[in-house]
């Protein structure tokens, strides 16, 4: 692609939120929120359970209908033309969703077919995603026979298919070992490569910090915070952590003696979070005040201490 | 140091290779080729539990029963024929009924609760009318099959005439129609099968079975009990086929409603699963 044309990409809207609401009843489960997503951009939302991710998500799928606000997706309107943008976009959904009697190959056949591609163009297609996904191998298995892993990579291959313009990623790695969740960013990564604007919902800060140009990190259906994974923990964060452990019994207690060690403190129930600009200075200065850790850790900052900062919680409870 | 490479994927961008308009006309074609390549893997047993019953009927009741029929009230006691012929569009109607439903039930329970394929056809531009439409016209077509092969069985057996093949197919398939629509609207409705299907067997389409005129005319059952007929698209699909196809004699205006009333139901059933499918796809 010529240079000057990928800069005028870079800077295309494909998502624009404006006070993106869904209202369940009295239950508000998005609450006014505002993003842009641009071409060829890794955007997560990041945030715990029930935060208003999949529901946002949902609505950028445009499959759930907001109830207030604005919502422009590649130029269109979800609530007025919903399959004119899903037939551009790719979806992989929280729950694998793949057809149980079909073949590996036939999953792949039968979703192109909705799009309207024809299975000449689909043949070829299906031999490149199953490459993609390494399942070569297994092109004539049932999807039951499949691993987690492999039914999550199966899944993505499905939602490439159309070529989408966007993919959207709901919780991708969830339940998946680490070696298969690897994989999983290895593969989105090659996405990315490719110019595929993702949109990924998670819980988990390292995907986000692996796979995200820029977050927004969501709770109770409201932006915390948004920006680049190292703006978020450059401003909401210190430069490390200090995680001190003295017994359940003894956090607390021992906690009020810290205080004036580092520039902030969390107690959590099971261990004692020092923010500094060095974690093995405080730890000096613990050790000075007659106290002995249980155990103590340094640490670089992470997105999870962010999410610590601006909500009080942790994001896997 | 082992480097892996791999060969990039051709790209051409959803923007030039998906035509939104294809599939928002055809849609619901989508849907049902792929109803019909899960059929395809089980088409034997698609084949053996379609025909296996009501052939079992037939030779059971058709034959069996039939030959004592004719022995003691005469060979063609009721309505002028053999009790085989008598029997036959009763039958027919009954396996196109039963072809079509099992088409609408369980689908629609993997595609809402167990698999949740609806949900992915959803988010390609599949709507949830175009889902209907492509589980109908999928049930239709192995309603239609099973209904032609099962003629070809009664045709052996001189149960029917080969000059009433096409009509006898466009009642029991009209019948499979209207009542399908309405379980597939009922399917979509419900969260977990809990046995629903089971009661579902049990209270209702046994009783339309052995109370639909299907093995005697309907009005030889006391009247309280004549309601369950009237009711049934088996008996609506019955009496018409018996009229249609031998020529029992039947008004017009009962022509009308039998048609009616299973065209009704489709009407109803489709409508009401439109919205079932729409409002639970976009939650």
């Amino acid at each position: 692609m010529p240079k000057d044309v990928r800069e005028d990409a870079s800077t295309e809207a494909m998502i624009t939120a404006t006070g993106l609401t869904k209202k369940y009843g009295d239950f508000i489960a998005v609450d006014g929120v505002n993003f842009t997503v641009t071409r060829g951009e890794a955007f997560g939302l990041l945030g715990p359970n029930g935060a208003g991710k999949s529901t946002t998500m949902k609505m950028i799928a445009a499959t759930s209908q907001r109830t207030g606000g604005e919502l422009v997706i590649l130029g269109k309107d979800p609530n007025t033309q919903g399959p004119e943008i899903r037939a551009h976009l790719g979806v992989v959904p929280q729950q694998d969703n793949l057809d149980r009697e079909l073949k590996v190959w036939e999953n792949l056949m039968v979703y192109g077919r909705y799009f309207g591609l024809s299975r000449k163009f689909l043949k070829g297609k299906i031999e490149e995603l199953l490459e993609f996904a390494q399942l070569g191998e297994k092109r004539n298995s049932k999807t039951e026979e499949l691993s987690g892993g492999m039914k999550r990579r199966l899944t993505i291959a499905r939602g490439l298919v159309n070529e989408p313009e966007i993919l959207l990623l709901d919780e991708p790695t969830t339940g998946l070992d680490p070696q298969a969740r690897h994989i999983l960013w290895d593969r989105l990564f090659r996405l990315k490569e490719q110019g595929v604007t993702l949109v990924i919902t998670t819980h988990y800060m390292d995907e986000a910090e692996q796979l995200c140009d820029r977050l927004m990190v969501m709770d109770k259906g409201k932006i915390m915070a948004e920006g680049s994974p190292a703006e978020l923990i450059k401003k909401y964060s210190s430069k490390e952590v200090l995680e001190v452990r003295f017994g359940s019994d003894n956090n607390a207690v021992v906690a009020e003696k810290l205080k004036g060690i580092g520039e902030r403190l969390e107690v959590l129930p099971d261990r004692i979070l020092i923010y500094a600009e060095s974690g093995e200075k405080c730890l000096e200065q613990i050790v000075k005040l007659g106290l002995e850790p249980v155990t103590s850790l340094v640490r670089r900052s992470s997105l999870e201490d962010v999410f610590l900062r601006l909500t009080g919680r942790t994001l896997v409870e | 140091m082992q480097v892996r490479t791999e060969q990039k994927m051709t790209w051409t961008g959803a923007a030039k290779l998906v035509d939104p308009q294809v599939s928002i006309r055809f849609g619901a074609f989508f849907v049902a080729e792929n109803r019909l390549r899960n059929m395809a893997k089980w088409w034997l047993s698609i084949i053996a539990f379609g025909l296996g019953n009501p052939s079992l009927y037939l030779l059971s009741i058709g034959i069996g029963v039939g030959s004592l029929v004719d022995s003691s009230l005469g060979p063609n006691a009721i309505d002028h024929v053999s009790y085989l012929t008598f029997l036959a569009p009763a039958l027919l109607a009954s396996a196109g009924i039963q072809g079509a439903m099992d088409e609408v039930t369980w689908p629609t329970m993997e595609g809402f609760v167990w698999d949740r394929t609806f949900f992915s056809m959803n988010a390609t531009s599949i709507t949830g009318k175009q889902i209907v439409s492509g589980i109908l016209m999928a049930a239709m077509t192995r309603c239609v099959l099973q209904v032609f092969l099962y003629e070809i069985c009664l045709l052996a057996f001189g149960a029917i005439t080969w000059q009433s093949i096409p009509i006898l197919l466009l009642v029991s398939a009209t019948a499979g129609f209207g009542f399908s629509a309405i379980m597939l609207a009922f399917s979509a409705s419900i969260k977990d099968d809990d046995g629903v299907f089971a009661l579902v067997g049990r209270f209702i389409i046994t009783p339309m079975f052995m109370f639909s005129g299907t093995f005697y005319p309907i009005t030889s059952m006391p009247i309280y009990l004549q309601w369950i007929g009237w009711v049934s698209p088996q008996w609506h699909a019955t009496n018409l086929g018996r009229a249609l196809s031998y020529g029992s004699p039947v008004e017009t205006w009962l022509i009308v409603i039998h048609w009616s009333l299973m065209l009704v139901l489709a009407v109803i059933g489709i409508t009401w699963a439109n919205r079932v499918f729409e409002s639970r796809l976009a939650k």
